[in-house]
């Protein structure tokens, strides 16, 4: 592919120390939203580095790989959904919701030959265009679309279809996972309607740009799906409105990269060399284990953060229990008691001590040979150790 | 989460090793569980790849499916597991006690055992539901006939799952969740969810300690994934080019041995890491209330395995009352699962202590003869003045039980600083004084608790119409469809 340095227009391609820039997609973005005030994601993605080289560069190679039987069967089904123009698509809008769906054209705007993205994203843009004004046109397939990170212009290929119904689109989007009896994994559906939502968000800034509103971009959108365990295709429409706005709060908020950028120390680039962990790690990161799912980045930051001793390595609701205290040793000091708490750390420091002297009391008086006894406590004098027994339990 | 969960985890990073978060084991374990361990095709909702499975540790039973995508092949695989698990089932029975009647009479029995399958995780128990799923409705007549075991399994699957959803349930067990229940590792639930990576922290290989031997967990070609799903390289690079060896062969046996191992290597390690997480949970000391719950498994069981013969398949979709039924009886067994752990376990009790809705501390003063006159007739209300240092967050006027004798009731007098007053209201005995070594004497450690396990009081046969989900499933009647039987299974 051609390197396409258009949309790091405001300039931190200088970043990427002349590696080849990385294309998002909606899964990229929707991730994206997963850790917004990851600063160092923030400048990649922004730069569009390619986390996942560097990430392997730096011998911490994200297992993201998939399996052949899964992309196998997931190409089987979309090309089955897609075939004959959409004929089985066009039954299912047709018979299953109900869907009354007139005449049907199909427009293919996958890429013809080495076409530019900009002229694919033209090329949608005009059959968009032509659509709202006219009417024309039903199933638009793989529009190419633009949408603004953190101040940067991405493009977006999404492997969906733009679906125009009596004047409004809606986005239906082909996944391989099964929905059995009406239900499916909550992650993967919530997956979907999140990378769904970004597509959304794409084609309302295209329609606006081209003047009319937003709002004939459906915020319905459909998911394709194969049937219990056939491989017959099921659709759900899904309201992604909480979708939406999750994504919209987190894309503005989305740590302005330029700002980052200027802080870093001059000459620093993601180029594939010596110099990548010193950049990596002059930009903050925030690890949590989310980001396993969601960034390629993942075992490095991990790494780091344990490094460190970050209490984020152990999840969210670990670190909501500790008040926020950020350090593993800074919280064992605090539950010790060897460590004077600051005034607003004084009420989880109470906390944790509380809980370190009951956790040291109960297993004290395990009933049995539990296993890491802690010895800590001397028995109450005249009474056999073990049978301490302090909260009475064979009274 | 708690604090004292999240404590745990700290120390657990401070020392190397997971950290206990019971001294009681919270399950019951069989001595003869079937422990499961099964794989799926990557990409399928429920194509089996193969199962290893058994209930002696020397003896592992290996069934593949050499080729996934194969209808034949695959229902041949389903007849096969459906043998050994009906077969488990039935070894399990036991004897069959004869219970008290119900109140109106009728006949109540239970059988001494129960069967119980053990799977590595979360995403075993998913698998074996959606197995369920996708061969209960098979008909075993006409054209799409399978073989009669099928379908037995599908409901046999889909009763254990359900069992699963009831918290304290102990007739289908994920390691992982288990494993949780009792310590804590300084690695997140995530990292937590690889069962190797758990017992790495938990139980390391010489030399190893917690986080290099979790590390050393997350390499799938040392230790392959504990499933439902392969890894995707050995997918690529190791099981496709076999299928389609196999594939090419006409099927032939020396092609399907080569599948058979590729998938044991897989299979084994997990297999060896089963058992030894069984290990690790049977040594420690079974909770009082386990028997308890164990029972109310087994009255499942015993219902459901006496019924099997006349009920329909399992309803796909509950309707709506089942469903609000089911979510008021998940909740109620939640919260009396929770309450009864408490009592069996100091550390869990620990928890209500540090939210304020239990406390423990020394008795300073009593007064074991106190009467209460203002009524007709004097009632025994002993006065026990217990100092603790613990942050009582109990209005006066609180019922509380003492947590090693629940029988023992009180109530909040008054709370003044580390002094809590308590006037003790029942579970002395009938008469004027209380029966000896029951009022907590000065110097004594206790533990009272504003929460109660409620009973769950003896089982009773309900009407057929009003057969709660819990025990076996709705008898909706349910009309076997041809659709149902020749659900495309690709
Ligand atoms: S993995 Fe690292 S770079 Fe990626 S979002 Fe998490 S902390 Fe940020």
């Amino acid at each position: 592919m051609s390197r396409d340095d258009d949309h790091t227009a405001t300039d931190l391609s200088h970043l990427r120390g002349g590696e080849t820039a990385r294309n998002h997609d909606a899964r990229t973005i929707a991730a994206l939203t997963a850790n917004p005030g990851c600063a160092r994601r923030g400048v990649m993605d922004a730069a569009a580095v390619d986390k996942d080289a560097v990430a392997r560069h730096l011998g911490f190679g994200a297992p993201f790989g998939q399996s052949q039987f899964a992309i196998t069967r997931g190409n089987a089904f979309e090309a089955q959904v897609k075939a004959d123009g959409c004929a089985e698509l066009l039954a299912l809008l047709r018979d299953r919701l109900g869907l009354e769906i007139p005449e049907v054209a199909y427009d293919d705007l996958e890429s013809v030959g080495t076409e530019s993205r900009e002229v694919r994203h033209t090329r949608t843009r005009h059959l968009m265009a032509r659509a709202l004004e006219s009417g024309a046109g039903t199933m638009f397939d793989h529009p190419l679309l633009r949408l603004d990170i953190a101040g940067q212009r991405a493009y977006l290929e999404p492997d969906v279809i733009a679906f125009q119904l009596g004047g409004r689109f809606h986005v239906v989007e082909v996944k391989s996972f099964a929905v059995v009896d009406g239900q499916a994994e909550p992650e993967q559906v919530a997956a979907a309607a999140r990378q769904s939502a970004v597509y959304v968000l794409a084609l309302r800034e295209l329609v606006a740009g081209l003047g009319h509103d937003p709002e004939r971009v459906s915020h319905e959108v459909f998911l394709v799906c194969p049937e219990n365990f056939s491989n017959r295709p099921t659709a759900t429409p899904v309201d992604v409105r909480p979708q939406l706005a999750v994504v919209r709060r987190q894309l503005a908020r989305l740590t302005r990269a330029e700002d980052i950028a200027r802080d870093m120390p001059d000459g620093l680039t993601f180029a594939l060399d010596e110099g990548l962990s010193d950049t990596v790690r002059a930009v903050e990161a925030r690890y949590a284990p989310e980001c396993m799912s969601s960034c390629e980045m993942a075992l490095f930051c991990r790494d780091e953060a344990r490094a460190c001793g970050a209490t984020g390595t152990l999840g969210r609701s670990v670190r909501d229990e500790l008040g926020g205290v950020d350090s593993v040793v800074t919280a064992l000091d605090l539950a010790r008691g060897v460590r004077e708490p600051s005034e607003d750390m004084a009420e989880t420091a109470e906390q944790l001590r509380v809980a370190a002297r009951l956790r040291r009391e109960a297993l004290a008086s395990a009933p049995a040979p539990a296993p890491p006894v802690q010895e800590a406590l001397p028995a109450p004098a005249g009474v056999p150790a073990r049978g301490a027994g302090v909260l009475e339990r064979t009274a | 989460m708690s604090t004292l969960t999240a404590l745990a985890q700290l120390e657990a990073i401070a020392s190397g090793r997971a950290e206990p978060v019971a001294t009681v084991r919270h399950c019951h374990l069989s001595e003869t569980p079937l422990v499961m361990i099964p794989l799926k095709l990557a990409g399928e909702a429920a194509a089996p790849l193969a199962t290893m499975l058994g209930t002696d540790r020397n003896e592992p039973t290996l069934m593949v499916v050499p080729q996934p995508r194969n209808r034949d092949l695959r229902f041949g695989y389903a007849a096969e597991l459906a043998k050994a698990v009906v077969e488990h089932v039935e070894a399990e029975r036991g004897a069959t006690e004869t219970l008290e009647p119900s109140k109106d009479g009728e006949e109540r029995v239970r059988y001494e055992r129960a069967p119980q399958i053990i799977v590595p995780n979360r995403g075993g128990v998913g698998f074996l539901r959606l197995l369920g799923r996708s061969t209960r409705f098979r008909s075993v007549e006409g054209p799409w006939a399978v073989d009669p075991a099928v379908p037995m399994l599908g409901r046999w699957l889909t009763w254990f799952a359900d069992r699963n959803d009831r918290p304290g349930s102990s007739l289908l067990l994920a390691l992982t969740e288990t494993l949780r229940l009792h310590w804590a590792t300084g690695q997140s639930s995530l990292e937590d969810g690889n069962l190797a990576a758990l017992m790495g922290w938990i139980d390391p290989p010489e030399g190893l300690d917690g986080p290099s031997a979790a590390a050393r967990a997350e390499d799938p070609v040392l230790c392959p994934p504990a499933g439902p799903a392969t890894d995707p390289t050995f997918d690529n690079e190791v099981l496709a080019p076999a299928i389609a060896a196999f594939d090419e062969s006409g099927g032939e046996p020396r092609a399907e041995e080569r599948i058979r191992a590729a998938v044991a290597s897989q299979l084994v390690p997990t297999w060896d890491l089963a058992w030894r997480a069984l290990d690790m949970l049977r040594a420690l000391p079974e909770g009082a209330s386990v028997p308890k719950r164990w029972e109310r498994d087994r009255d499942s069981f015993t219902y459901f395995h006496r019924e099997f013969a006349e009920s329909p398949p399992q309803a796909k979709l509950d309707d709506a009352v089942r469903a609000a039924r089911r979510l008021h009886d998940l909740e109620r067994s939640q919260e009396s699962y929770e309450a009864q752990r408490a009592f069996d376990d100091p550390l869990v009790m620990a928890e209500q202590r540090l939210a304020g809705q239990a406390f423990g501390g020394v008795v300073t003063e009593t007064e074991p003869e106190r009467l209460d006159e203002s009524g007709k007739r004097p009632k025994l209300r002993p006065y026990v003045r217990i100092r603790t240092e613990d942050p009582v967050r109990l209005d006066e006027g609180a019922t509380v039980v003492n947590a090693a004798r629940p029988g023992l009731k009180g109530k909040v007098v008054e709370i003044d600083g580390q002094d809590v007053l308590l006037e003790l209201t029942g579970g002395m005995g009938r008469k004027l004084t209380a029966e000896p070594g029951v009022v907590p004497e000065p110097g004594q450690r206790v533990v009272f608790t504003s929460r109660t396990a409620d009973s769950w009081g003896a089982s009773k046969f309900p009407e057929r119409e009003d057969t709660p989900w819990t025990h076996g499933g709705p008898p909706a009647e349910y009309e076997p469809a041809d659709e149902d039987a020749t659900e495309v299974w690709s």
